[in-house]
């Protein structure tokens, strides 16, 4: 049987920038394919192409067995759907679905019983009368899965579906699509998250709108059998470790997880001396190999490694008590409270982070502590400044790195700083001193004098987080500072955050991102708006081993939390 | 590009969406019924370029029956507010506090000069003219008001009138020469190309917004299909618009309508057919709603104040600014209409515009289909 999808040399540019170059690949029926990158990587240019949204420029793509130029012959047999759901909010579930049935043509009979069917599916038949838009993000999700599989498509395009959903719900989708698979239809499934990459059939690795690698991920993974291991960390000094590690050359990727550090060897490298790197009585013991270590370990032959930033200075006075202190915290909109007594401590020069989906309140937690928004209710200190008393005093105090980088783009890097600096209150010696100290630990000197919207992603987050740290905050804010950046590029971030934690900044974390969440010291699972659990990853995880999974992994734990949590809530609402 | 041939259920569908929106959201109602009401109100009572209780200074140096009545003249029109003074360096001075918009000077021997059959009485009329449109409405008024008294005084005396030639005016089309009664229709082309401007450019840009229409263009629904579900849903809308401000213009501002009302139903369809094309055109440059609106209200509001021959008189404009003109299809809308309200059904009028607005409107919306096709690129 020929294949649903084939490119043959597949490119294509907007303007002067290639967003696709030479991609040759197939997707086969009945499989999930997992089209795997970063952002930026091509992903979303890759399914408008087979959606037929855009032409290609250069080679040949045929989808089931049209050319790219015959696309309204297929069109009916696609099922797309677009990131953010593609749904019309102010229609209801069941207006969603009749819309797209008679898009398709589809009559009485069939469309009644395709409803039903696809409802009973996805779990919404109860939601039938309700607006799209006041769905949670994981039922926008399915509604959005129902709308693309109402035509009973042969191929079904799904672009970043689970981005910022809760893991139940991601899970959920997975169960759904797979049981599409199961009846022979094709299914790409475009994902920045490296872990989902593993769940697929093949997957097609993207890299700045190259192809990779592609195959199935148990042999992709394969590749790294034996070398991969896990190393007990001791409580201090674990950046530190980490760094030196990296910098070995027989080790091609060395990371925090959780209290342990994950050692990805070089081909025919050599476990290093671990009384050495970690002290006595340390031990190795072998691990399963992640599709993200293989990851790295190309990008690793690619690129040159990325050199281990310098050690910084300790750049803030120590404080007394607790660097971050949240009680009761809430908020409400109107009658919706977005944020429920949320209550947490975060000691100076720790790493805590505030994982959850997309509105569960992380952000609005979140704007509180950073005087941003006041709280209905509760209070917050923050570098031992009461943010109901003195805001100004504790901005002071704060660094503030937004998920977009609030950079001005048609400024250049030395001006951005100058500008920054001056918003913080820099003046004269220490000014000057300031952006100097910047510019020279962040590797700027090359492009101070280009515009910042022109820099690659890596350059500009690490400006975006040179300017958060001009003023010598005690405590940084950073808000999903590297979801959909490429492992490289985190990895960079993240020793820089590790140094900086080591120096006695307080680092206080946002993120959806499970991979994100393994370098935090702490963390808080936002889930609702409640903080239904929080502690070490590692302590996290360790609640739901079992025999069957033995090594839970951090995305186990949240549903297993959030599963209690909605029991205890059932129960709550029995009694 | 021709798709799966066009069915009437997918297209029955788009529509049904659309006008479930419309009343799910309170903004397009919010731009087709109540902006009009907004726009002409504040405009319509706004501008008006009649003067009326205008403060007029009389300078009496003369004190006489005769300037008394001419004063009572000026007191009786309802153009003027008198006001007395004594000395002309009064009247300068109340001139240039801005209390009064300009003044007539009688001099002492007034009474005497009236009464002389062979010497005219001078009257000096000096008025503010910054304005320089309202400075030459005023001084007219000012020069009508002292006719008007002179040649009634004369009668009473029995004396010969001094002009041995009188002219009679007569105000064709708008006899009461009220302003408002040739503005209002202007403003009602002036709304409707707004709304329906703004009506499409922001329902696609926020469809775009939202990721919709990448949806919308995945599936088997043509473009055109999307964008006529888009016009006739935002035309029933635009209509209803249409009904508010011709409600407004006949009710509120008592502007009289002599044309038929099958023409003018049929020449503002055609009008709002080109005006919603001109949105779906803009939303083939704007992708959102922030950006959409300000197109809108650059492309339709300027050009249809400014250059359709609502405020300024077209014929009086140098010629290449007359060139431009012809291409704001505003222009051809605002000449329909007052035509409609105040002359009645001329086709010689009615026919060259209809025609140049059926072209735009063929014109707009295949190139507002022909981009959008393209756009995702």
């Amino acid at each position: 049987m020929p294949a649903t999808v084939t490119l043959a040399g597949l490119g294509k540019t907007f303007g002067p920038t290639a967003a696709l170059t030479d991609v040759t690949a197939t997707v086969e029926a009945g499989q999930i394919t997992g089209l795997v990158g970063p952002d930026g990587a091509g992903k979303t240019t890759l399914l408008r192409l087979i959606a037929g949204l855009l032409m290609p420029d250069a080679g040949t793509l045929q989808v089931l067995g049209h050319e790219a130029t015959d696309r309204d012959a297929v069109r009916g047999d696609i099922g797309y759907m677009p990131q953010r759901f593609g749904l019309y909010e102010d229609l209801t579930v069941q207006e969603n679905l009749e819309l797209q049935a008679d898009l398709h043509d589809l009559d009485g009979a069939a469309r009644g019983e395709r409803f039903a069917t696809l409802l009973q599916f996805t779990g919404l038949a109860p939601f039938t009368g309700r607006l799209a838009g006041q769905l949670s993000g994981g039922m926008k999700q399915k509604l959005g899965l129902a709308c693309a599989l109402l035509p009973r498509p042969k191929l079904l395009l799904l672009d970043e579906p689970s981005a910022g959903v809760d893991p139940a719900s991601r899970r959920e989708l997975w169960r759904i699509v797979r049981t599409m698979a199961g009846t022979g239809i094709a299914i790409v499934w475009s994902t920045a998250y490296l872990d989902e990459a593993e769940r697929c059939d093949s997957f097609l690795l993207l890299d700045r709108g190259h192809l990779l690698a592609s195959g199935s991920p148990s042999d992709f993974t394969r590749r790294l059998e034996g070398r991969t291991f896990l190393v007990e960390l001791p409580e201090r000094q674990r950046h530190r470790i980490q760094r030196t590690a990296a910098a070995l050359p027989s080790v091609a990727d060395a990371t925090i997880q959780g209290r342990s550090l994950r050692l990805v060897l070089k081909e025919g490298g050599v476990l290093p001396d671990l009384d050495d790197l970690v002290g006595s009585d340390a031990t190795a013991r072998p691990t399963r190999p992640r599709f993200e270590d293989a990851f790295v370990s190309l990008l690793q032959a690619d690129r040159p490694p990325v050199a281990a930033p310098p050690p910084q200075e300790a750049i803030t006075r120590s404080t007394d008590g607790m660097a971050i202190e949240a009680r009761d915290l809430t908020r409400d909109f109107g009658r919706f409270r977005a944020v429920d007594r949320v209550s947490f401590t975060v000691r100076p020069g720790e790493i805590f982070g505030l994982l959850g989906p997309n509105g569960a309140g992380k952000s609005t937690t979140f704007r509180m502590l950073c005087g941003l928004l006041v709280p209905s209710a509760g209070s917050a200190h923050v570098a031992g400044v009461d943010l109901g008393r003195a805001r100004a005093t504790a901005r002071e105090r704060i660094g503030y790195m937004s998920q977009k980088f609030s950079l001005y783009g048609n400024l250049s890097v030395r001006d951005n700083l100058d500008f920054f600096s001056g918003v913080y209150g820099l003046a004269g010696r220490r000014r000057s001193s300031r952006i100097a100290w910047t510019m020279e630990s962040f590797d700027l000197g090359a492009v101070a004098n280009l515009e910042a919207g022109t820099l690659p992603l890596g350059f500009k987050q690490r400006l975006a987080l040179g300017c958060a740290l001009l003023h010598e905050p005690q405590v940084l804010f950073l808000d999903e500072p590297t979801s959909g950046v490429d492992p490289l590029m985190r990895r960079e971030f993240w020793s820089r955050i590790g140094g900086l934690a080591e120096g006695g900044v307080t680092v206080l974390v946002t993120s959806h991102f499970m991979e994100e969440a393994e370098y935090c010291d702490r963390l808080g699972i936002v889930y609702a708006g409640k903080m239904i659990a929080s502690g070490s990853p590692d302590a996290l995880k360790q609640r739901f081993v079992t025999a069957e999974l033995p090594e839970p992994t951090l995305e186990d734990a949240f549903v297993g939390l959030i599963r209690e949590h909605d029991a205890g809530q059932r129960g709550v609402a029995a009694a | 590009m021709t798709s799966a041939r066009t069915s009437f259920r997918r297209f029955g569908g788009l529509l049904h969406k659309e006008f479930v929106q419309i009343v799910r959201d309170p903004s397009s109602i919010a731009i087709a019924l109540v902006m009009p009401v907004v726009l002409l109100l504040l405009i319509g009572f706004g501008i008006s370029l009649d003067a009326r209780n205008v403060r007029f200074g009389i300078v009496d140096e003369n004190r006489s029956v005769e300037s008394a009545g001419l004063f009572q003249a000026f007191a009786n029109t309802p153009y003027f507010r008198p006001f007395s003074f004594l000395t002309s360096r009064a009247a300068e001075a109340a001139l240039m506090r801005g209390d009064i918009a300009g003044f007539v000077v009688l001099r002492s021997d007034f009474s005497r000069r009236v009464a002389d059959p062979i010497r005219a009485a001078d009257i000096a009329i000096v008025v503010n003219g910054v304005d320089a449109n309202n400075a030459r409405i005023v001084t007219g008024y000012a020069q009508g008001v002292v006719a008007t008294w002179l040649l009634g005084h004369r009668r009473d005396r029995a004396q010969p009138a001094l002009s041995p030639v009188t002219i009679e005016n007569r105000y064709w089309f708008n006899p009461e020469i009220r302003s408002t009664n040739f503005i209002v229709p202007g403003l009602i082309a002036m709304v409707m190309t707004m709304i329906g401007a703004l009506l499409t450019a922001l329902v696609v840009a926020r469809e775009w917004e939202r990721g919709t229409m990448e949806a919308m263009l995945a599936s088997p629904a043509s473009m055109t299909e999307i964008l006529l579900g888009k016009l006739v849903a935002y035309f029933v809308l635009g209509l209803g618009g249409l009904g508010v401000s011709v409600f407004l213009g006949l009710v509120v501002f008592e502007v009289p309508f002599r044309g038929s009302a099958e023409v003018l139903l049929a020449v503002s369809s055609v009008f709002l057919i080109v005006s919603l094309a001109m949105g779906l055109l803009i939303s083939t440059v704007a992708r959102s709603q922030f950006v959409a609106a300000q197109l809108a209200f650059l492309v339709t509001f300027m050009p249809a104040l400014i250059l359709s021959g609502l405020m300024f008189d077209i014929e009086s404009m140098p010629r290449w600014v007359q060139a431009v003109t012809t291409v704001f299809p505003a222009r051809y809308f605002v000449s329909s209409l007052q035509t409609l309200f105040l002359a009645g059904t001329v086709w010689p009028v009615l026919l060259p515009n209809l025609a140049m607005l059926v072209g735009f409107a063929i014109l707009f919306l295949a190139l507002a289909i022909a981009r959008t096709r393209r756009s995702l690129e």
